[in-house]
């Protein structure tokens, strides 16, 4: 029995290793007199102690979450090869910034001559965003790429409204990430999906004949796709889409892969959102927080959320007063401290260092390729740049799926990649290893894939049942939807 | 090369195996017309210099441990555990992703199943998400979930004293959803105008939202909305933009609210300029398939032992696509962590005493208020219930912010910075964090400054 089970069968929910009366956190003694809030506030409006809360002490609580964090998979651990969601290494000198209390102990409405560092921050993340992207304009306050996604297709709707043009209709093509679709619906449009051409590229002919109703308010592309294939029509199809008054809209997911390179104001992009946890190094942090600021062209500047700040001499403001603005997407100002860390990881790779890095994922994704072509099937065999998307139809000659192939890889103790995306390619296994990995811990991912691919043919039934070595096995998810339990109750 | 990769060594046996000769070869499908040429960026720097140039932003800045801090207006300052960065610190917990493999990602399931229990126990509600991006963004969410649940209704009842920032994000979103929104105001004592909801309520409404306390730091009334709500067929959303008064003061689940949501961000999470802060969205049982954003659920793994795993994804993006119940597809995983944390540190003990605390010390500091007389500042809306936040009336706001500011006080928030439609005054707001000193030099300015 593995240590990790004996701790598993030890750790209980917080609300399980309660012992009445222990305390974790003591207040300083009160100064003033204690109010009783029923002599001010009518007895309706008031509780009592909030039943099932836990009791327990600072140290039983630092065990805890200690104990949960064993249980974790992370980059600090090893390869994480997700597949556009882009698990880099997450600089500690960008964690070690983000808690100086100048930034950290920072009230957003502070007078603006006492916060004229964080407004210069975020200025010059700004400015590196525009270097970056060869767009003019850029909003920091989205709080996740799918918010980037949203505020950006809400600006293209403004734009249109402002020309008194009233168009419905956002093509997309069938390998996007799902967010595109469930984007453009809550930006008020209706989606049209495009098929992707054999070489699971955007199919311009198809495009264009959708052009021609006049309907069309953007296309919404991910450059490279998907797939991790450059889109090679896209400064053309960015041209036929503004010929018909329609805008092009870059999921900038994939934004690593050419950093440096090739800039989405080149594309004729008008807007892109910039996934800050994915190519700017800020942690992910189990499910967020991220930051998806959104950098757009000339068109879109005056559509941008409230406040921009701008400089005037040596001063930064923060500007309301912005008549053609969508107004606002979330509380404040944007997720401050994953900008701070942006800026850092941007300053400590410079403009040679950025290029070098979307190489070296370029590189990464190039050899692990080069190495597991011919064991797994590669449906799409375009030139790949950061990612690459192998199938398991050779695998499933045997019964196994890619869903037995990443349970089996985490025995052999990587997190496996995406699976079942994008939905063009049937049992897709999408490996993204980044920048962050030397030969070494790829070719031990090699390894185990090749590994793999020789059980799949010899034992399907160990696949089946894998993994074996982690904390909990394989799990009953129909039994967690069908009989839904979401919290904790006493019992 | 650069710290953060690979070496040379590395670089040359990989392109040895690819069959490449350069690097560059691998981009060779960009087309010439997107590529750009060198970055208008610095070069790149080291720790020490890059390090060097965040502590001179800083010291740009005033942080609130340096001063009186009164502020808050959606964002306050209350106990930070030395255990909740400790713990934050851990690669295992920060550099891990959205838990997809529930194999390898026990750790932050069960925290968010913690969390969601957390913010069940608080709200009196059934179930939680595992949060959302802010309050702003989780007042919206259940609007559109009002959408969602109500599909022939259309029109929204919001509050007028809700949080300025929740009602623009709110606009934003709800003028692309064709979302129809009627604002109520405040009575004289600061509450949500009762004869004004009646008036505002039809047939077509599909919720009311009401924060409590309110933006100007009332506690409303919430079996009074809850039953006007419900009269008119509509659904109740009781917002929070301060946690820790839920700590003293019943949620909307006490009386039948259909969604209470909101922001967390007291439980522990520092201000940090206005993010990341902590969205949090709870709802009865009967709207959880109508729910944004994800939900951790419990079940068994194959030798029947009780493990955490993302559930009832179905509603979500990835999978609907189109048809998704929110774009979302990520929550707030580190800074739900946090306050999960906090809130197992203070316990049922502490987080009655952090809301006893602050509510205690901003009694006294409106009762010095009250003893400053009639000139310069009064408190407005004397007598009605507040929690930890109150309206200082006054002529001239921002004059009477700077001279506070010129001794070391942050006052508070001028209401002209927040909505123009708000008195004019200054929006204080007093925790726990806050020591009598503190308050007594508040007042003392207040009085000279008269």
């Amino acid at each position: 029995m593995s240590e990790h089970r004996t701790l598993r069968e030890r750790e209980k929910l917080i609300f399980e290793v309660s012992t009445p009366g222990r305390i974790g956190y003591q207040l300083p003694a009160l100064e003033v007199p204690k109010a009783d809030p029923a002599a001010t506030i009518p007895a309706a409006a008031l509780r009592e102690e909030i039943p099932d809360l836990p009791e327990v002490s600072e140290v039983d609580v630092i065990r805890h979450f200690t104990r949960l964090s064993k249980w974790n998979y992370s980059v600090d651990e090893g390869l994480y090869p997700l597949g556009s969601c882009t698990m880099k290494y997450n600089p500690r000198i960008n964690e070690e910034l983000a808690r100086l209390a100048g930034f950290l102990h920072l009230h957003p409405l502070q007078p603006a001559e006492l916060v004229q560092g964080a407004l210069a921050l975020m200025w010059e993340l700004e400015r590196a965003l525009c270097a970056i992207t060869g767009l003019a304009g850029v909003t920091l306050q989205p709080a996740a790429g799918a918010h980037g996604e949203l505020t950006g297709m809400l600006m293209i709707r403004k734009a249109l409204q402002t020309r008194g043009e009233n168009r419905r209709v956002v093509l997309i093509p069938d390998s996007a990430h799902g967010t595109n679709p469930a984007t453009a619906v809550f930006a008020g449009f209706e989606v049209v999906e495009i098929a992707s051409t054999g070489q699971g590229t955007l199919d311009v002919d198809a495009l264009r004949s959708h052009l021609e109703s006049g309907d069309v308010a953007a296309l919404m592309a991910t450059v490279p796709n998907t797939l991790g294939v450059f889109e090679p029509e896209i400064a053309r199809v960015a041209a036929m889409l503004h010929e018909k008054g329609a805008f092009l809209y870059v999921d900038g997911a994939n934004l690593n892969a050419f950093v440096g390179i090739a800039q989405p104001g080149k594309m004729g992009a008008d807007a892109i959102h910039i996934n800050l946890h994915k190519t700017f190094s800020t942690p992910h942090g189990g499910g967020g927080p991220g930051a998806g600021p959104v950098a757009v062209s000339e068109a879109l500047v005056p559509h941008l959320p409230v406040p921009v700040i701008e400089k005037v001499g040596d001063r930064f403001e923060m500007v309301w007063d912005r008549p053609g603005t969508i107004g606002k997407v979330r509380g404040f100002y944007g997720n401050f401290g994953m900008l701070l860390r942006a800026l850092a990881y941007i300053r400590s790779l410079g403009r040679d260092g950025l290029k070098a890095m979307a190489e070296g994922a370029v590189l990464n994704a190039n050899y692990i390729r080069a190495s597991l072509e011919g064991i797994y099937n590669l449906k799409y065999t375009g030139p790949s740049l950061h990612e690459v998307v192998f199938d398991d139809s050779r695998q499933a000659a045997f019964g196994v799926h890619n869903v037995d192939i990443a349970k089996r890889l985490l025995d052999h103790g990587f997190h496996p990649p995406t699976m079942s995306f994008p939905l063009i390619v049937h049992g897709a296994l999408m490996i993204e290893p980044t920048e962050s990995e030397g030969i070494g811990e790829l070719d031990a991912f090699i390894e185990a894939m090749r590994a793999i691919a020789r059980e799949a043919e010899e034992d399907p039934e160990l696949l089946h049942g894998a993994p074996y070595t982690t904390p909990v096995r394989r799990l009953d998810e129909v039994r967690a939807a069908r009989q839904p339990v979401l919290r904790w109750r006493r019992t | 090369m650069h710290r953060y990769l690979a070496g040379p060594e590395d670089r040359r046996r990989m392109l040895e195996r690819i069959g490449c000769t350069s690097v560059e070869e691998l981009f060779a499908s960009i087309p010439a017309e997107v590529r750009c040429g060198p970055l208008e960026l610095p070069t790149g720097r080291s720790e020490e210099e890059v390090r060097r140039e965040f502590w001179s932003l800083a010291g740009r800045n005033l942080t609130t441990e340096c001063a009186a801090c009164f502020l808050g207006a959606g964002v306050y300052r209350h106990v930070q555990p030395a255990v909740a960065d400790a713990l934050l610190w851990r690669g295992e917990l920060f550099t891990a992703y959205t838990p997809y493999q529930p194999e390898v990602s026990q750790g932050t399931l069960q925290a968010i199943f913690e969390f969601q229990t957390f913010v069940c126990q608080l709200t009196e509600m059934d179930v939680a998400n595992a949060s959302m991006y802010d309050g702003a963004t989780a007042v919206t969410e259940a609007a559109l979930m009002a959408r969602r649940v109500l599909p022939a209704r259309r029109r929204v009842v919001l509050a007028a004293s809700l949080h300025p920032d929740y009602k623009a994000v709110l606009r934003t979103y709800a003028e692309a959803q064709g979302i129809e929104l009627t604002e109520v105001g405040w009575d004289a004592g600061g509450r949500l105008d009762a004869a004004g909801l009646a008036g505002a309520l039809g047939p077509d409404v599909c919720a009311v939202i009401v924060q409590s306390p309110n933006v100007l730091g009332v506690i409303e009334d919430l079996a009074a909305v809850g039953a006007a709500a419900r009269g008119a067929g509509a659904l109740a959303v009781h917002a929070v933009a301060e946690a820790t008064s839920l700590g003293i003061l019943a949620p909307g689940g006490r009386f039948g609210f259909d969604v209470v949501c909101g922001e967390l961000q007291a439980f522990g999470i520092p201000a940090s300029f206005g993010g990341p802060l902590l969205g949090f969205f709870a709802a009865r049982q009967g709207h959880v398939r109508q729910m944004p954003g994800r939900l951790v659920g419990e079940t068994v793994d194959a030798e029947g032992r009780r493990a955490f795993v993302l559930t009832l994804s179905t509603r979500e993006q990835h999978i609907r696509r189109a048809k998704a119940t929110s774009n979302i597809c990520t929550n707030h995983g580190l800074m739900a962590l946090a306050a999960t944390i906090v809130l197992s540190l203070l316990g049922k003990k502490g987080v009655r005493e952090v809301a006893l605390a602050s509510h205690s010390l901003a009694e006294y500091v409106k009762a010095g208020i009250r003893g400053l007389g009639t000139g310069g500042a009064r408190l407005a809306f004397d007598g009605s219930p507040t929690y930890n936040e109150f309206l200082v009336l006054h002529e001239d706001p921002e004059g009477l912010l700077s001279r506070l500011q010129q001794e070391g006080i942050l006052g508070g928030v001028a209401t002209a910075r927040l909505d123009a439609a708000l008195p004019a005054g200054v929006l204080v707001a007093v925790t726990e964090r806050n020591t009598r000193e503190e308050c007594d030099r508040l007042l003392d300015a207040l009085r000279r400054l008269a």
